[in-house]
Parts: C-alpha cells; sequence; structure tokens
C-alpha cells in the first residue's frame, strides 16, 4: 500500500501545488510534522530568525527602557557613523591583512603537508604522524591562547628561545611587530594537521594507473607529484578556496579578544573584536550591530563572488 | 608499490620527508610536554631556569595542589560536565529529529523548510541581536543560554540527514507494513544502523561544549556558573592566582604563579588528552562525510 503512495507522491510533485494540496499533506503527515518538524522549525524561527528580525536595531538607536519598536528608527546613521570614524580605515586593514596573510600562509600548508605525507610509505608512521599533527585542533582556543600569552611573556618559552638566537628578551605580545607573526604561527601551528585530512582523503581517489603510465613515460617522483596529484586533488582545492575567499573579511575574534591589548589593537583590532567591544563593553548596541551587519554584507557578496568564479574557471562550485 | 624501480634520489627524498615529518610531530608535541614538564616542576627552579625543559626539574605536586584546592576549578568542572552531558543529549536528539524529517521523500513543506534552514548558515543576526535574545527569554545568567541557543548545528543536520538518507528505503518500507511509526523507524531502524555517524556527531558537540568558552563569557555573570574554559582563562590569560597563593610568601607565592597556570592547563586538558586517542579516528571520519558534495 504504501509503494502505491510513493507512486501517486511522484506524480503530485509535478502537480501544481495549492492550499488544498498543501492541506492534504498536512493531513497525511500530520505526525510527522507535529513531533519532527515543528520543534525544529520553532527552534529556528526563535534562535535564528528572531536575532535576524533583531538586526533592524541597526537602523535605530536602540534604547534598552524603549525596546526594538520604541527606539527611534535613524536610517543609516549608525553606518555613516562607523565609515566616517577614524577607527574605520584601521578595522578594515587589519582585518583584510589578518585574513589575507592567513590566506597566504596557511592554504598552502595542509596541501603540501598532505601531499608529503602521502609520499610517506610506512604506514604505522604515517599514522603516528596524523595523529600527533590533529592534536591541536582539539585543544581550546583558551588553552593555546594561555601557552601564547606565557610563552610570550618574558620568561618564556619563545623569549628563551629568542634568547638563545641573540635577541633581547621583551614582551612580545605587547609589541605590534611581534602579534602578527605569532597569531599567524600559531594559526598554521592548530590547523595544518587538521586541514589536511580532507586533501589527505581526496588523494585516495586520485587513479593509480596515471601514475604508472607517467612513471613509464619517464616522469620522477616530483613530476608525478605535480602533474598528476596536484591536478588529481584540484577541484578539492578550488572549494576549500571558495570557502576562504567567502570569510575574506572576517576574523575570527576569540582568538584575538584573547591575546590583544590596548597596546597591540593598531595591528590586532579586527572589525569582529571592534564589534564585540562596542556592543559588550560600551553597550552601543545599535552600532555594534551595524558594524556587524556591514561585516556579514561584504562576507556573502564574497562568497557569492567567489562562487561565480569558480564556476566559470573551473565548473566546481558550492551551489 | 613494487612497480616503480627505486633510485638514488628517492631515497634521499624519502628520508629527507621523513625527517620533516618527525620534525612536524616534534613541533606539535613539545609545546604541551613543556607544560608537562613546568607544572610539575620545582616552582624557584623552574623560575630560574634558562633553557628548553626535556624533563621536569625535580618532581614536586605542590602547583596541582593549589589548583586542585581552588575551588573554582572545581565548579567550574561541575558546570562543564553539565554542559557536556545535557548540552550534547539536547544536541543529538533535536539534530536527529530535524534530520528525520529532512531525510523524508514524502513531505511537500520539506523542500521550503530546508531551505529556511540552509539560509541560516549564511545570514545571522549577530552578538547584540542574539545577546538581546538570551537576556529577554530569561536565560542570562543561566547554564541554559550556552545549551539552548546552540542545539541545533545546521551543519552537522546535515551530515546527518545524508546518512539517513542512505539508508535503503525498502527496509523502511516493510517496516511500515509491519506497522511501524515514525518513531519506531527513527529509533529502532535508522538510529541503530546510522551509528559511527551518530557518533561522530555527538563527540563534535561534545567537544565543542567542552572547549567553548566566548558564550559563557558574554552570557554569564556570576561566577558561580563559570564553565572551566572560562575558569581557565581567568587563570591562564588574565593571570588571577592570587587566591591559589595564599599563604605562600611572596618570593615562593611569584614563582609559583608560573608553574600553576601550567597545572591548571594541565588539569583542565587531561580528559581531552585522554579520549583523544579513540575519538580521534571518529571525527576523521566526520571531515570525510562533511566534505561529500551533494
Amino acid at each position: 500500500m504504501k509503494t502505491g503512495n510513493r507512486v501517486k507522491r511522484v506524480k503530485e510533485k509535478k502537480q501544481k501545488i495549492t492550499l488544498s494540496l498543501i492541506w492534504k499533506d498536512l493531513k497525511r503527515y500530520k505526525w510527522l510534522y507535529l513531533c519532527f518538524a515543528l520543534p525544529v522549525v520553532l527552534w529556528y524561527a526563535i534562535f535564528h530568525y528572531i536575532p535576524l528580525y533583531g538586526i533592524q536595531i541597526a537602523f535605530r538607536d536602540y534604547k534598552l527602557t524603549k525596546g526594538i519598536w520604541g527606539s527611534p528608527f535613524v536610517g543609516f546613521e549608525n553606518f555613516l557613523k562607523f565609515f566616517q570614524s577614524i577607527y574605520f580605515g584601521r578595522l578594515i586593514q587589519n582585518t583584510l591583512k589578518i585574513s589575507l596573510l592567513s590566506l597566504v600562509i596557511g592554504f598552502p600548508v595542509p596541501i603540501i603537508f598532505a601531499l608529503l605525507l602521502n609520499e610517506v610509505r610506512n604506514k604505522p608512521f604515517q599514522r603516528t604522524i596524523q595523529t600527533i599533527t590533529y592534536l591541536p585542533h582539539f585543544i581550546s582556543t583558551v588553552v593555546i591562547c594561555g601557552l601564547l600569552v606565557n610563552f610570550s611573556a618574558k620568561d618564556g618559552l619563545f623569549n628563551i628561545i629568542m634568547e638563545f638566537f641573540g635577541h633581547q628578551r621583551s614582551d612580545l605580545l605587547m609589541s605590534n611587530a611581534a602579534f602578527l607573526p605569532i597569531y599567524l604561527a600559531s594559526n598554521v601551528w592548530t590547523s595544518f594537521g587538521w586541514d589536511s585530512i580532507i586533501y589527505f582523503s581526496a588523494l585516495a581517489g586520485v587513479d593509480q594507473e596515471q601514475y604508472e603510465a607517467a612513471y613509464v613515460d619517464g616522469a620522477g617522483r616530483f613530476k608525478r607529484m605535480l602533474h598528476i596529484t596536484l591536478p588529481g586533488i584540484m577541484p578539492v582545492i578550488v572549494i576549500q578556496l571558495i570557502l576562504k575567499i567567502g570569510g575574506l573579511m572576517s576574523v575570527g575574534s576569540e582568538k584575538i579578544l584573547l591575546l590583544y591589548s590596548p597596546i597591540t589593537y593598531e595591528t590586532a583590532d579586527v572589525i569582529s573584536t571592534f564589534v564585540y567591544r562596542k556592543g559588550m563593553l560600551d553597550y552601543d548596541y545599535s552600532y555594534s550591530t551595524a558594524v556587524e551587519l556591514f561585516n556579514s554584507v561584504i562576507n556573502i557578496a564574497l562568497l557569492v563572488m567567489a562562487n561565480k568564479l569558480s564556476r566559470k574557471v573551473n565548473e566546481t562550485s558550492l551551489w | 608499490m613494487n612497480f616503480y624501480k627505486r633510485t638514488v634520489s628517492d631515497y634521499v627524498f624519502s628520508i629527507l620527508n621523513g625527517i620533516l615529518m618527525i620534525f612536524l610531530a616534534v613541533i606539535t608535541l613539545y609545546p604541551f610536554l613543556y607544560v608537562l614538564f613546568a607544572s610539575l616542576s620545582d616552582p624557584v627552579e623552574f623560575m630560574t631556569y634558562k633553557g628548553i625543559l626535556l624533563r621536569p626539574l625535580s618532581i614536586t605536586w605542590e602547583s596541582y595542589k593549589s589548583v586542585l584546592n581552588n575551588p573554582n576549578i572545581l565548579t567550574g568542572y561541575r558546570n562543564t560536565l553539565f554542559i557536556v552531558v545535557v548540552g550534547t543529549a539536547i544536541n543529538v536528539v533535536l539534530t536527529s529529529m530535524g534530520a528525520y524529517f529532512l531525510s523524508r521523500k514524502g513531505p511537500l513543506l520539506k523542500k521550503p523548510i530546508m531551505l529556511l534552514i540552509l539560509l541560516t548558515m549564511f545570514i545571522n543576526g549577530g552578538m547584540i541581536p542574539n545577546y538581546l535574545l538570551v537576556q529577554q527569554m530569561g536565560m542570562y545568567n543561566s547554564l541554559w543560554s550556552l545549551i539552548w541557543p546552540g542545539a541545533i548545528s545546521t551543519y552537522n543536520m546535515v551530515i546527518m540527514r545524508t546518512a539517513f538518507q542512505s539508508i535503503p528505503d525498502s527496509l523502511e518500507e516493510s517496516a511500515r507494513i509491519d506497522g511501524a511509526n515514525d518513531w519506531v523507524i527513527l529509533f529502532k531502524l535508522i538510529l541503530p544502523l546510522s551509528l559511527p555517524t551518530m557518533a561522530v556527531i555527538g563527540l563534535y558537540y561534545a567537544v565543542g561544549h567542552w572547549n567553548s568558552w566566548f558564550k559563557a563569557n558574554l552570557y554569564l555573570a556570576d561566577r558561580k556558573l563559570f564553565p572551566l574554559q572560562l575558569i581557565l582563562r581567568n587563570i591562564v590569560v588574565n593571570s588571577e592566582v592570587d587566591d591559589m597563593t595564599v599563604g605562600i610568601g611572596t618570593g615562593q607565592s611569584y614563582a609559583m604563579s608560573f608553574t600553576i597556570k601550567y597545572a591548571t592547563v594541565i588539569v583542565a586538558t587531561v580528559p581531552i588528552l585522554l579520549v583523544y586517542p579513540f575519538i580521534q579516528k571518529y571525527f576523521v571520519k566526520g571531515v570525510m562525510i562533511g566534505s561529500l558534495k551533494e
């Protein structure tokens, strides 16, 4: 009987969807909708769509006592305030600089690591290296930043090593010059192993016959890597790159909040940390939300653009 | 592998590659070993020592005693345990309910609902609108504020849905003929068959809860409610160690502030390190499932 239903359903899909059809559908799947869909839909409505609705405080002068609707509508005033603020240039510059450097430094490392790890012939050794290099991914941001803070202090491990190479001891996280290298290097350190998984698994799918053919044609190990392995995993690389480009204007706040200080705002303050300070420390809710909204609009635009570009160039896309 | 003849340059490459891999492993592991050695070292000796630690400097448990006597650490552990257990349970139940609905073939409203859910992956209200919501719902300064707002991760739900869809329809149809309803099908058929995926998702959520601190920082005001990571931040990042060095001489207490921080890191990280070797392979599997494009 149910198989019969299924056949009918397929036919229904081609029909025009009318209200009565929806009503029939609701009645037929009453329990499915009530027990499974409803709680989940409710959850999304409350925890995603109400905050989306709350974004309108970006266009208002939000006062706690007046609530969202009672607060006066001010249009784009909060956005203009941000564009004209003396911090605007610095925030955009820092955000772009940090994320571009993260991309340039952090993106190739897991790919190269996966390629080299793939060349390791001893399987137990390979698995051991994998297990070890994935580990930092599971350590909390607080622990990693705690280590960075303590290692960078005057008596810390970094300074002990620096001194060995003839440098003067100094509080590294208090210096604008040292902040970025520490931030970037620690990012690579925590993620290169984990990020390589996706490339490593893609490597397994590269056609073995191609290698053999190339070998017969006289291609050495390096040439095989360059001309067969790399093109073989290119679609995966492109997808990962799109994702990264989509996030080009978003630098996470968590790590920077734990590492920076007013002295290093000059290089370390990014849009997300500014949003946090304005909102949670200065209680300027509308302004903070406006800045964040501006940021997410740019992010969505970047993602759409990157996706279009890759569809043209590579015929690979996210959607 | 036997197909290729190995040349001298092959061997040189293999050796250099192996050395590089070992170097990477050492660089990854050493900071943790350093923390372990430092936490076990004699505080004063450690402070005056100028070099790379390769073993603890005369083993002492002093620092660990101070850490474990700190009531904040204990309440932190308790709060985190509550969040991990209750939070993950709610995560898994809600996520599998959603995934079950979205994996059905029949319902007409499935597509529009799916679209509305996927949309939230790209746009979200942001920090302040979420904060205001938590306040208005009366969850501010309650552990529930760390559980409900993140109860479903859309990404995880999509992974689970893919797993549910891969179960053959014929199994479900024969169960229906035997009179099974949706609950029976989900719990007796689909969940047991997708147990590996469920384990992966559950672990993702659990480790996420264990490691998270930012939401707690936003939504909690009462120190008694702070999860471990927030306590850890106060001690290790903000150097609030005074209440752990009470009753110790000034010079000694200054020295101890270093080893105490490292001991705290160990105390807070050991559970993850203990389960890591066992859960690692599930996580790797999760990455593979997630990377499959539909």
